[in-house]
């Protein structure tokens, strides 16, 4: 694995104007993608996971301020001109959706779709793009891929137009990839497939990939780190084995924990309360409201994140606990 | 929990088949030849991925949708397709259902409280009083309480909205609750406040559960026997454990198979 950072987010806060006071979506999240690495970034609602990477392409809502930085090899993208930012957007990286339906056009033929965006930005020819497109929907295990080219995304099944979407995901040569839950509307069959073709294509192409996804054990499964969000921090980051094996953040390891087992049965570790936007919580820790290990410090002084053999946790409690929360995630 | 096999099952489902219409000569049956049993107090599981024909299944046990051929016994009494409305009442108390997503299944300009008394009111003919107290005792069931009735389903969290659905659908006392994915939408960790909930009010309640769901795991931890469609089709079926443990079809060990875990890798089946 190369150590070049494709992009580097330091320090990232995203607060919305529109509303008295300010609301705080996202708080000082850092977090580095290399080439060719794959990170996964892994919360549930309110985390503020989408949030993040929404503002790593500058998609943000009118109405979101962010502040911070994030730089796309070294060259910081919350200061690109309309041009610099258009070339980012078309060439350098490219994003997967969660719902492929809802971001084709009905009216476009899969083809049309697939060309559209190399096309008008002036980096391949049609007669090129369309070569392109044909050989990428071939790579994806779609046959007959002149004839799908002709089709409209209703004659497509769910898995087959997200396999389309990859396609055009990887139709510029991106060097990163952000894909947004790209297979939660999926059935698991459908989802090991879909992913597994990702995943190899990703890797075939030394591409970086931003992984966003509400499943731990999915992002374990496919990533290199992983950076685990709670309330628009991130709580835990570090090597997705090492995460996977041996949470330290209590968080962490009660998500684990509430995840039902297909191999055997027993009661569910339910953390109580519901998972909290950034905005919502008080000072102190972000989970201290639903965290079982609390204590007065957690809920006065907000843990900053610390290095802790080899990864990067934000609790109080970390070293004390390790032998609790390996307990508790495995239980 | 223990299930006494001497009883009656409260659910005999036999040779069921839904055919819809298409062109001519391709009908479609959606669910064919699916028969099982679901005994009283008992949790029985039906799997599947999309199209499986598992949703149209429950929705025909819940009277939502009538059955080209094939019948419905709910606790002794066959549940026919139309039917007079003392009758359509006196099976929807038998029968109760609650669905994937409780924002679309709510009203969204009632509040909890009003909808379960209209509910109430409708099979029950109750006064105030009771209607009061008997919402009250139901929240407090599903883990709210009585600030919660005064709300609109769009000022409560996804798993609390849920909570409503299910206090809703026991309102009734039913026999059999439906859940057809009743848990897929909500965030991992309220999705495990909800399953222990269930878990409970059947150990209180001694209702039975017919649960819809394509997740492994949550099928293991909440259902005793389980019955794995594919194309409409009974594959396999059998007690949970056993099935998830040794399946016996491939199409059950390739679902299997692709549920993530450690070390799991995902696989290219074209």
């Amino acid at each position: 694995m190369s150590q070049e950072a494709l992009l580097n987010v330091v320090d990232l806060s995203i607060e919305l104007t529109d509303s008295v006071p300010r609301r705080t979506l996202v708080r000082d999240v850092s977090f580095t993608v290399r080439q060719g690495e794959s990170v996964g970034l892994v919360g549930e609602s309110g985390s503020g996971k989408s949030m993040t990477v929404k503002a790593a392409m500058r998609l943000l809502p009118r109405a979101a301020d962010a502040t911070g930085s994030i730089e796309f090899e070294g060259v910081s993208v919350l200061d690109m001109g309309r041009r610099e930012l258009a070339r980012y957007r078309s060439s350098d990286v490219a994003m997967i959706h969660q719902d492929p339906r809802a971001h084709t056009n009905p009216m476009q033929t899969i083809g049309d779709f697939l060309i559209e965006g190399v096309v008008s930005a002036g980096l391949q020819s049609k007669a090129a793009a369309i070569d392109r497109a044909i050989g990428l929907l071939d790579e994806m295990g779609i046959k007959d891929a002149p004839r799908r080219m002709a089709q409209y995304p209703h004659q497509l099944s769910g898995g087959l137009l997200q396999r389309v979407m990859i396609a055009s995901a990887l139709m510029s040569e991106p060097k990163l990839v952000f894909a947004d839950e790209p297979t939660t509307a999926l059935d698991v069959t459908v989802q090991s497939e879909v992913i597994a073709i990702m995943v190899e294509q990703i890797q075939e192409r030394g591409l970086g990939m931003l992984f966003i996804t509400h499943d731990l054990d999915l992002a374990a499964a496919v990533t290199d780190s992983l950076v685990v969000m709670y309330a628009g921090t991130v709580v835990e980051k570090g090597k997705a084995h090492d995460i996977y094996a041996g949470p330290r953040h209590p968080y962490t390891a009660a998500l684990l924990a509430s995840r039902p087992s297909t191999t055997h049965v027993k009661r569910l570790v339910s953390i109580p309360g519901r998972p909290a936007s950034a905005y919502e919580v008080p000072t102190g820790c972000v989970f201290a409201a639903r965290c079982p290990f609390a204590t007065e410090l957690c809920r006065s002084d907000r843990p900053v994140a610390r290095e802790l053999d080899g990864r990067v946790v934000a609790c109080h409690r970390a070293e004390e606990l390790t032998h609790e929360l390996k307990t508790a995630a495995s239980a | 929990m223990t299930i006494d096999h001497a009883q009656q099952p409260v659910l005999t489902v036999d040779k069921l088949v839904k055919v819809f219409p298409g062109p001519a000569g391709h009908e479609h049956p959606a669910v064919n030849q699916v028969s099982f049993t679901l005994e009283s107090g008992g949790s029985l599981a039906i799997v599947g991925e999309s199209g499986s024909g598992k949703t149209t299944t429950a929705r025909i046990v819940a009277g939502l949708e009538t059955a080209t051929s094939g019948t419905v016994d709910v606790d002794g009494r066959v549940l026919a397709g139309r039917s007079r409305r003392r009758t359509r009442l006196a099976n929807a108390r038998l029968v109760q259902m609650v669905f994937q997503d409780p924002f679309g299944s709510l009203d969204p300009r009632q509040s909890v409280g009003a909808g379960i008394k209209e509910l109430l009111a409708v099979h029950f003919g109750w006064g105030t009083a009771q209607l009061t107290e008997r919402v009250t005792a139901l929240l407090q069931q599903v883990g709210l309480d009585e600030r919660h009735a005064n709300k609109l389903p769009r000022n409560l969290s996804g798993g609390q909205r849920q909570r409503v659905a299910i206090a809703r659908a026991l309102a009734l006392e039913p026999k059999i609750l439906i859940l057809d994915e009743a848990v897929s939408a909500l965030d991992v960790s309220v999705q495990a406040q909800v399953l222990n909930l269930l878990a409970d009010i059947r150990e209180a309640t001694g209702v039975s559960y017919l649960f819809v769901s394509h997740d492994l795991g949550v099928v293991r931890q909440i259902t005793e026997t389980c019955i794995v469609l594919n194309q409409g089709k009974i594959i396999e079926s059998g007690s949970t454990a056993q099935v998830l443990d040794s399946p016996e079809h491939p199409y059950t060990q390739a679902l299997i198979d692709a549920v993530p875990k450690p070390g799991w890798k995902p696989r290219r089946r074209t």
